[in-house]
């Protein structure tokens, strides 16, 4: 494989003198900044410039556009179809098909998508630029379509010769259409026959083998002149005679090919006698059946392109030409046509590639000449399933292949919606599909609770537990910084951030003391197991329990918990002032609520927080400290209080 | 490529430094003006500068983000010989209705006795650890060991390279793979003092960084480097700054016994190697998933590299200034307001990447073949005035400048194959 050497492509950068200088950049996600810098430490300050740019540098990609996107939507869902194939297509045969359907799929969409392109750049609402670039994208669009085509002839259905030619001739008409406008123009004018353009679609239909419709319009001219009857009448019974190979038939190519060779001795026959020569246009037409190469290469206008050429020069005179023979003729015809008018252009080498059947120069051409990696890689990948790279080079088949998709894949994530399609892309990519994945997925800005749970779904579905921990923690992060403490609490329970958590649990504390009220209770109130994940959170959604509890009035209940919650050392140590303070009301209820043994309990924990205290110091904390002592006086009275009451109500009831 | 967009940065000296941060919606240029200024990027794409402030006492070399998860964090480095600490707090109303952001400095790191010429926090996997490194030889990592309180960072670990050190990159692999792994670059010019490119490996056993390699191959200055993403491999790639571009390969070797304490031994191989820049490299860095390599060198240009699926490396793209210092009619740079004059610049720079699209084919077919070269022709608006009046003439300049630029150049960066 002769390396095609490229020379990189140059960006100015506006406003910077290289030559005095340095370049400075960064990479960004999907783009790269430059600035003018100088890395080397002079050491008198230069003249330092006051405004520095910082220069935002894109890839030039198609992705942009809203046209396109709609090919990549579509394309991307027969990419995941033809992934999905091998289980639904049991014989070889039917996958064979299903390839060759898939193939015109792509192909239909490649079109549909001209087609917008057109009638959008025909419409006048656009601005002209904007018509350009459609313009630009119409034609590139064509070209992958017609390289597309020619593969599909070529190496899909890798038709055997006799119906290769068929299908040639099929891709030829299919993309050079307008000769149906002029046909149509002509056979609609008043008078076809003296329409100027009739001997043009009358040739054009030839050079295609479109034999019925040249025979029909021949007819429009014979009425016209009854003096040449007979020469038309010839004419017309040797297109008719013409022999057309018929692949379901019962007639060998060996047939075919004696059938023909009679035909073609019979037109060169006539051409010999000069039957035609008083009908300049009909002997035209012989020449052309004959397949006399002058004569062929006279009709240029008519071919426009070396291929047209070629296929016209195998239909009269090759028609049984095998798959091997095409590189022969297709390099001739190329050199004929061409003949040092103008040099081969990218498409011309990438359709010779492919009439020489080497699938990785044609390849390797569309990815230096397109300017997007969409036709490379799902091309590659279509051709990978047919099992043709493999065959072709043992070494590295399924890499370009897997490398192809990893670079359209990468492109698509920089857009941002179109990122999501990649996704899928990078699934199929056995080697390096799922390291890519993960590099991309945690670069896509979390702009919103949407898109970062869309983010998260994705990774969770394919087990990125290290992703999906970082997402979460982000989210928390950011949730808590905006001061949104209900969301940076779920978020922190979803990333299993215990640290974190604890520190959130601590905040809602903190705000309760303050407040007297708690936020965000629909989450507090549904933990559920969640809330093991810290021993804060966990006193958190205990605590709130036996707010419900009290809540609800079931004084006992909540009168249990709330010691539990003490003894049971699930809440921290400087919270418990605030549990004491709300066993108080319980502890003044008429009816007993607290055991005697609760009572006690109380007491030790009420005992065991004051014993450590240390004396104030300050005079503000003195002041606190006065209120401090008063609560505990107040608790006090009231747990004595309590444990008489319930001493009498115990030994009441025992009597 | 196309230059999309230009941002008049308003530093008042050279720009050393641009980060982006993790998701690339937010920027943070450094300058030797002393300042660090945050730009955020808007829902259009414009960039507008959310936070301005003098960081240190000196020329700020090196400004980098903190992951997100670590919350908004940013730190700096100094000639003033030290390394700086910020965090973004959430502003008060008044603050976010003018679109700013309120910046404050959570420490400042002043153990080195010499500029601090890199700093770079470490994977995030490790935790919130910040390296430095000085000019005096040493690599200073620190760490926060409580992540809701940035004012305390201790120094956990100092390695002396003994020579001048310019920049450090962390292997950003994470550490069950291996453990942690540094690189450092030094700057000294005597190539008699060997290898001018130490890796670094953290120990288990002795909780201390110890060096693994020296690449003796490199003893010219390095001025930058780069560990690539490891993509799962078994090796690593590291990417150099010195006279020239290289690219290694680090293959570990296996250890001759399970407990062996010593650091891991490489297998050092060069896999690419490019003097295209002509004399020094400054800058080299990866693009996210390290398809392509960039490098800022000597000749004034940045140099884009790919390897084809083969691990053939090219050029494949090349940033060049247009050689057009920008001075307007009264001496004074032109300046063009960032916000208002992005937009315009931004249309106008679409078209320019129209321009600059390739053309490949010809349209086969009518009716597209009479345009073949239509769109080619500039549209009337870009077409040269000669206006003296102020406003529209740098306006003008600018249009011309970048008409003039990159149109009609052809190719994509991408010879795939």
């Amino acid at each position: 494989m002769a390396e095609v050497d490229v020379d990189p492509i140059t960006t100015l950068i506006p406003g910077i003198d290289s030559s005095q200088r340095h370049l400075g950049f960064v990479w960004g996600p999907g783009d790269l900044l430059a600035y003018e810098t100088q890395y080397k430490p002079t050491g008198a300050q230069h003249a330092a410039q006051s405004c520095p740019f910082v220069h935002v540098v894109r890839k030039d990609e198609d992705i942009y556009s809203p046209i396109l996107r709609k090919l990549f939507n579509e394309s991307h869902h027969i990419f995941v179809g033809l992934q999905n194939m091998k289980d639904d297509v049991p014989s070889k045969n039917k996958k064979h098909q299903y390839v060759t359907h898939v193939s015109k799929n792509y192909r239909s969409v490649i079109r549909a998508c001209m087609e917008e392109l057109q009638r959008v750049a025909a419409s006048d609402i656009i601005p002209r630029w904007f018509e350009c670039m459609f313009i630009r994208q119409v034609s590139i669009l064509l070209a992958v379509e017609l390289i597309w085509n020619l593969c599909e002839v070529l190496f899909i259905e890798a038709a055997p010769a006799g119906s290769l030619l068929l299908h040639l001739l099929d891709w030829v008409r299919l993309h050079k259409a307008d000769v149906d406008e002029k046909a149509q123009e002509v056979l609609q004018s008043e008078c076809p026959a003296e329409h100027q353009a009739y001997w043009d679609v009358t040739v054009c239909y030839i050079l295609q083998g479109r034999i019925d419709e040249a025979r029909q319009i021949l007819l429009k001219q014979a009425s016209q002149q009854p003096a040449a009857r007979v020469t038309f009448k010839l004419m017309d019974s040797l297109l008719m005679k013409m022999p057309i190979y018929n692949p379901g038939g019962t007639q060998t190519l060996t047939e075919f090919d004696v059938k023909w060779r009679r035909w073609h001795q019979e037109c060169d026959r006539c051409l010999q006698d000069n039957s035609f020569a008083s009908h300049p246009h009909l002997e035209l037409i012989c020449k052309i059946l004959v397949g006399d190469e002058d004569t062929l290469l006279e009709q240029r206008e008519h071919l426009s392109t070396w291929y047209h050429f070629l296929v016209t020069r195998l239909l009269y005179c090759h028609p049984t030409v095998k798959p091997t023979e095409l590189h022969y003729y297709a390099q001739a015809s190329m050199d004929m046509f061409l003949d040092g008018r103008s040099a081969p252009e990218p498409l011309d080498s990438i359709l010779l590639a492919a009439f020489e059947f080497d699938i990785h120069q044609v390849i390797k051409d569309c990815s230096i000449a397109l300017n997007n990696w969409w036709f490379v890689a799902h091309l590659t990948d279509l051709l990978d399933h047919c099992k043709l790279l493999q065959s072709h080079n043992l070494h590295f088949g399924s890499n370009l292949r897997e490398f192809l998709l990893l670079e359209y894949a990468s492109g698509l994530f920089t857009h941002h919606s179109l990122w999501q399609l990649a996704v899928d892309y990078f699934d199929h990519c056995p080697e390096f599909g799922r390291v890519y994945l993960e590099l991309q997925i945690e670069r896509v800005p979390l702009d919103t609770e949407r898109k970062a749970l869309k983010v998260l779904r994705i990774c969770e579905q394919r087990q990125m537990a290290e992703q999906v921990r970082s997402i979460c923690k982000i989210m928390a992060k950011k949730a808590l910084r905006n001061n949104r403490l209900g969301s940076a609490l779920s978020w922190s329970i979803r990333a299993k951030d215990a640290a974190f958590a604890t520190l959130i649990s601590e905040r809602f504390l903190q705000d309760y003391c303050t407040h007297g009220t708690f936020s965000d209770l629909d989450l507090i109130d549904n933990l559920g197991s969640a809330m093991l994940l810290s021993d804060r959170l966990t006193f958190l959604g205990k605590y709130r329990e036996f707010h419900k509890l009290y809540a609800e009035k079931q004084f006992a209940e909540a009168a249990r918990l709330l010691l539990s919650l003490m003894t049971a050392k699930i809440a921290p140590r400087s919270f418990w002032m605030t549990l004491l303070t709300d066993a108080l009301p319980l502890l003044e209820q008429k009816q007993v609520i607290f055991s005697a043994d609760q009572t006690y309990e109380l007491m030790h924990c009420l005992e065991e927080l004051t014993t450590g205290k240390v004396a104030p110091e300050t005079e503000l904390s003195m002041q606190e400290d006065n209120i401090e002592a008063t609560k505990i006086e107040l608790l006090r009275l009231a747990l004595a209080r309590n444990l008489a009451l319930a001493i009498v109500k115990e030994g009441t009831l025992e009597a | 490529m196309f230059v999309a967009r230009s941002i008049a940065a308003d530093h008042k000296d050279l720009i050393h430094d641009v980060s982006y941060d993790f998701h690339g919606r937010r920027m943070a240029t450094c300058s030797s003006d002393q300042s660090v200024k945050v730009w955020d990027k808007s829902e259009s794409g414009e960039w507008h500068c959310t936070a301005s402030w003098k960081t240190h006492s000196g020329s700020v070399w090196r400004v980098t983000w903190a992951h997100p998860e670590f919350g908004q964090v940013l730190a700096s480095c100094s000639f003033d010989r030290t390394a700086a600490v910020w965090e973004e707090i959430v502003g008060e109303s008044n603050d976010k209705q003018r679109g700013q952001s309120h910046w404050i400095k959570r420490t400042t790191l002043v153990d080195s006795r010499t500029s601090v010429t890199d700093v770079k926090f470490a994977p995030k996997h490790m935790g919130l650890m910040l390296t430095t490194c000085s000019a005096d030889g040493v690599v200073r990592i620190y760490e926060a060991p409580d992540v809701m309180n940035l004012s305390q960072w201790s120094l956990q670990h100092e390695i002396s390279s003994k020579l001048s050190c310019s920049c450090i990159s962390w292997n950003p692999s994470s550490s069950r793979a291996h453990p942690p792994m540094i690189a450092v670059g030094s700057d000294d010019s005597c190539v008699t003092y060997g290898g001018k490119v130490q890796i670094y490996e953290y120990n288990e056993n002795t909780r201390k960084y110890a060096k693994a390699e020296t690449l003796m191959t490199v003893t010219d200055p390095v001025h930058d480097l780069a560990f690539a993403p490891n993509l799962g491999r078994s090796f690593h790639v590291l990417a150099v700054a010195t006279k020239d571009v290289r690219i290694f390969k680090l293959m570990p070797m296996r250890k001759e016994t399970a407990t062996s304490s010593g650091p891991t031994k490489f297998e050092v191989q060069i896999m690419a190697q490019f003097d295209h820049h002509n004399s020094q490299v400054w800058r080299v860095s990866w693009n996210i998933t390290s398809t392509l390599l960039a490098s800022s060198g000597d000749d004034g240009c940045v140099r884009l590299w790919k390897a084809n699926y083969m691990d053939n490396w090219k050029c494949t793209g090349i940033l060049k200034g247009d050689g057009s210092p920008v001075i307007g009619s009264s001496g004074q740079p032109v300046a063009l307001s960032a916000a208002g004059g992005s937009s315009a610049l931004a249309s106008q720079n679409a078209l320019n990447g129209v321009m600059a699209g390739r053309y490949f084919f010809p349209p086969l077919d009518p009716p597209w073949a009479g345009s073949r070269y239509a769109h080619l022709l500039p549209p009337p608006s870009l077409i040269e005035q000669t206006c003296e009046s102020e406003s529209s003439r740098s306006q003008q300049t600018l249009l011309r400048r970048r008409f003039s630029g990159p149109a009609l150049h052809s190719l994509p960066e991408k010879e795939g194959v």
